[in-house]
């Protein structure tokens, strides 16, 4: 149980990466941009991969109507979310610490894990319905109209995971540097579970 | 008997089949040769080249940048001619640039561009450029690729012996071709001889900022100091000057120039004077001319007229100058990459004459003069003399160096490149130029450390070289590889203005910190609009300033009203862009100046006096966006006496 616990308390320390490292990443790279502009998604707020990039990609967007990239205070996500993950390490660190003085049994740790994967899912919803809106809640008066083929209008949203063609631009959308340590973290987590059944376990029938 | 008939035979028909596989070879080895050529010269579209080339515009006034081996132009960089493609000389910024004490003066003949350096080897830091006609040193940017300052040089005339750098750009040294009555006054110009001075300029660089300072003039016998190359190494400390016209003729030069049988090269052992200086030594003189400094924050040059200049009577520093007699009115004057060798290039001879820097020092310690001209001591010829290259061509002008212990040397007469080795002064190879070669240029050939895979040779007669175009032609380059032990000419291509000499570097150096805008933040021009809320027009007068913000694909504003006939309109424009090659332009219709070439985050300003009532359109020159044709807007310009109030809007 010592071991299961020790891999709890590292397992949620992890996604203190996040206050460090992007979640996400997005680039869009165009015959015009050899060197592509991007934008890295951080729990905080969206940044430019270079100084002025995030400049640069709404003064293109402007020509088809998309609206400006959100500041941190245009968005409650960026305030709410670094509560929700210091939340979470917080409570992580805790059951790990109980769980080493066997006040809490393995059991605990897999629910962190569920826990911290609704709210994880519930995280990529709400990024994908903000990508949506980003992409396809066009300025009516956007100087570029672009139809698709079958006559509706076309819109720009970029994908929420790989590759996608976008008029001039080719956009690539991955996970960064904080959602591998998130995903690590997390995994630890279900790591220390089994270590911590495991251990358990064989002392059943002597108990 | 039939036997040996036999093999001789057979040997006969042997010896064919060798020279027939020969010639087959021959064939096609030339054939290989050729195409390995274009090889050499091929940057594959995308691909970069491995050298900048900045080569003088000559009587363009300019720089221009090449790529190396291509011979692909990159960019003119306007030094000291007006260039309305940006607005340089044109634009209010710009124009006190082209101040000097001869009022605004709108061009030059720029010959001799330098690279600073740092122990002897390239920096990339800056690049300095001579102005021939009125005398002026600039230096250039090796960041923005722009001119930052220009120094006039009061007491010379034509000033040809520059812009050469010392070691560690502690000074940027520019002698006088034509030597002139110091303090200039009225006086018969017959009484040249003796009366008339030749001021030698050391320019200061500030190690920090490359701010310009002319901290003393040595003021030299009244010969013409034609082109010059620092020491260095153990020769660190002097400058080397080539002289001509030692007979001080006034009149028809090209014989009574041509008289004596030796000129001299002036060794200047400028430490020594440096160091009488900072003494105290020196008389101050007063004098007029222009200090011009350009900012990149507030993208604005200011010109400044300096009141006093230093000068110095070099019999005043014992041990500081001494005369290096050399045949033939020599041109070029060439220090090798040791510091060792002084090669004088006498132009009406044959054979180059190389100095011996250890021998001069030797000669100098025994004393051993050959008389003196002015008070300045003459050392023996036969003292300093290294030796001789008996090159068999004819008007040898310039020199530089491979770093591999061997020079090049152009002969304008023979039309050739001649390689010699130093030490045995033997020639090595020749080849032809295509015509007439002036300087050649191996990057940093004229360092303590050259990259000697390229020579460039730039040849003063074009001819046939290219497609003809009228009278006047483009000049002509030549490049070769000289990484064997023969040059071999891989490519040929037409240069801009007229390419006195040019200074490359390798682009591993420049390349990365090429800047790819200028910051809006840092943009401390008094006179931007930082933000779109702050553009406006205001009236001061018959004065009206319009501060209008440029970003794809609008200007803000774009319709004025309440401009009169009479008004003297400045349009202070400031391209809001921060992306990396996003220039906008600006034009108005019937402006006496030229266009504006705004760069991202960049402020310029343009007078336009409004002549005749109307509506006057304005618009981007550059093709900046998918919208670039709707990048314009209106002035209405309106009688002298109406009383319509000053209004603009964009988007109402
Ligand atoms: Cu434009």
């Amino acid at each position: 149980m010592k071991k299961a616990s020790v891999l709890m308390i590292i397992g949620p320390l992890l996604l203190l990466g996040l206050y460090f490292f992007p979640l996400w990443n997005i680039m869009l790279g165009a015959p015009q941009y050899p060197e592509p502009l991007g934008m890295n998604i951080h729990i905080t707020g969206i940044q430019g991969v270079s100084e002025f990039d995030l400049q640069n990609i709404d003064g293109l967007n402007h020509y088809i109507g998309m609206k400006v990239i959100p500041k941190p205070e245009d968005m409650w996500e960026f305030t709410v979310f670094p509560y929700v993950i210091g939340g979470m390490v917080a409570l992580g660190v805790i059951i790990g610490i109980f769980g080493l003085m066997h006040k809490v049994s393995y059991k605990w740790f897999l629910g962190w894990f569920i826990l911290m994967s609704i709210l994880g899912i519930l995280g990529m919803y709400d990024f994908n319905a903000w990508l949506l809106d980003y992409g396809s809640n066009l300025d009516p008066h956007a100087i570029i109209k672009v139809v698709n083929p079958d006559g509706t209008p076309m819109t720009y949203k970029p994908p929420l995971l790989g590759y996608q063609k976008m008029l001039n631009f080719d956009v690539t959308s991955l996970p960064h540097t904080g959602a591998y340590m998130m995903f690590i973290g997390m995994m630890l987590t279900v790591v220390a579970f089994f270590v911590g059944k495991k251990a358990i376990k064989p002392k059943t029938p002597l108990s | 008997m039939k036997k040996i008939n036999y093999s001789i035979l057979a040997l006969l028909g042997l010896v064919m089949v060798f020279t027939s596989c020969n010639d087959s070879g021959k064939k096609s080895s030339n054939g290989a040769l050729a195409s390995n050529n274009a090889e050499k010269v091929y940057v594959a579209p995308g691909e970069q080249d491995e050298f900048y080339a900045f080569m003088s515009g000559g009587y363009s006034g300019n720089l221009t940048v090449y790529g190396l081996p291509s011979g692909r132009m990159f960019k003119e960089i306007p030094v000291f001619s007006q260039f309305p493609t940006s607005g340089y000389g044109y634009s209010e910024e710009t124009k006190p640039m082209l101040n000097t004490s001869f009022g605004f003066v709108p061009w030059d003949d720029s010959h001799h561009p330098d690279i600073s350096q740092t122990n002897g080897e390239l920096d990339g830091r800056w690049i300095f450029i001579n102005g021939n006609n009125t005398p002026r040193i600039a230096r250039i940017s090796l960041s923005t690729f722009e001119t930052e300052e220009i120094i006039e040089l009061p007491n010379s005339a034509g000033n040809h012996s520059s812009s050469f750098i010392t070691e560690n750009t502690e000074y940027v040294v520019a002698g006088t071709r034509f030597s002139v009555p110091v303090p200039q006054r009225d006086m018969p110009i017959n009484e040249y001889k003796g009366n008339f001075k030749g001021a030698l300029s050391f320019v200061s660089v500030d190690p920090e900022d490359g701010r310009l300072d002319l901290k003393f003039q040595i003021m030299m016998p009244g010969f013409n100091y034609d082109l010059s190359h620092p020491g260095r190494g153990k020769s660190h400390g002097w400058f080397f000057f080539t002289t001509y016209n030692t007979e001080e003729a006034n009149s028809l030069l090209e014989v009574n120039a041509s008289q004596n049988d030796k000129d001299f090269i002036a060794a200047i052992n400028w430490k020594k004077i440096e160091e009488y200086v900072n003494n105290g030594g020196g008389t101050k003189m007063p004098a007029n001319y222009a200090h011009n400094v350009y900012s990149d924050e507030t993208h604005t040059a200011t010109s400044t007229m300096e009141k006093e200049v230093l000068t110095v009577d070099p019999t005043k520093v014992p041990g500081a100058v001494y005369f290096l007699p050399t045949p033939k009115s020599p041109h070029g004057c060439d220090v090798d990459p040791t510091g060792n060798y002084i090669i004088g290039n006498g132009k009406l001879s044959a054979d180059l004459t190389v100095h011996s820097f250890d021998k001069m020092l030797a000669a100098i310690d025994g004393k051993k003069f050959d008389g003196e001209a002015y008070g300045i001591p003459i050392l023996k010829f036969d003292d300093v003399l290294a030796g001789t290259v008996k090159s068999g061509g004819l008007g040898p002008l310039h020199t530089e160096f491979d770093g591999k212990g061997n020079a090049y040397t152009t002969f304008f007469i023979s039309s050739e490149v001649v390689k010699w080795k130093l030490g045995t002064w033997e020639v090595i190879d020749r080849k032809p130029t295509y015509y007439s070669v002036g300087h050649l240029m191996i990057p940093g050939g004229n360092s303590a450390k050259p990259f000697g895979k390229y020579v460039v040779a730039m040849n003063k007669i074009t001819k046939d070289r290219y497609l003809p175009t009228g009278p006047e032609l483009e000049h002509s380059a030549q490049l070769y590889d000289i990484t064997g032990d023969k040059m071999e000419l891989i490519y040929d291509f037409p240069t801009h203005g007229e390419p006195h000499y040019a200074a490359g570097i390798p682009a591993e150096i420049l390349a990365p910190k090429s800047q790819k805008i200028y910051k809006l933040a840092e943009n401390k021009h008094p006179m931007a609009t930082l933000g779109v809320n702050d553009a406006r027009v205001e009236r001061k007068g018959n004065e009206v300033h319009v501060y209008m913000a440029m970003i794809r694909s609008h200007f803000t504003p774009d319709n004025i009203e309440g401009i009169k006939v009479g008004d003297k309109v400045y349009f202070h424009i400031t391209n809001h862009e921060q992306d990396f090659d996003v220039p906008h332009g600006f034009a108005m219709i019937g402006a006496n100046n030229s266009e504006l070439l705004i760069m991202p985050g960049q402020t310029k300003s343009l007078v336009w006096e409004p002549k005749e009532v109307g509506v006057w359109p304005f618009y981007c020159t550059d093709f900046c966006s998918a919208l670039h044709q709707e990048m314009q807007g209106y002035v209405r310009v309106s009688p002298a006496n109406s009383n319509i109030d000053l209004s603009w809007s964009l988007g109402e």
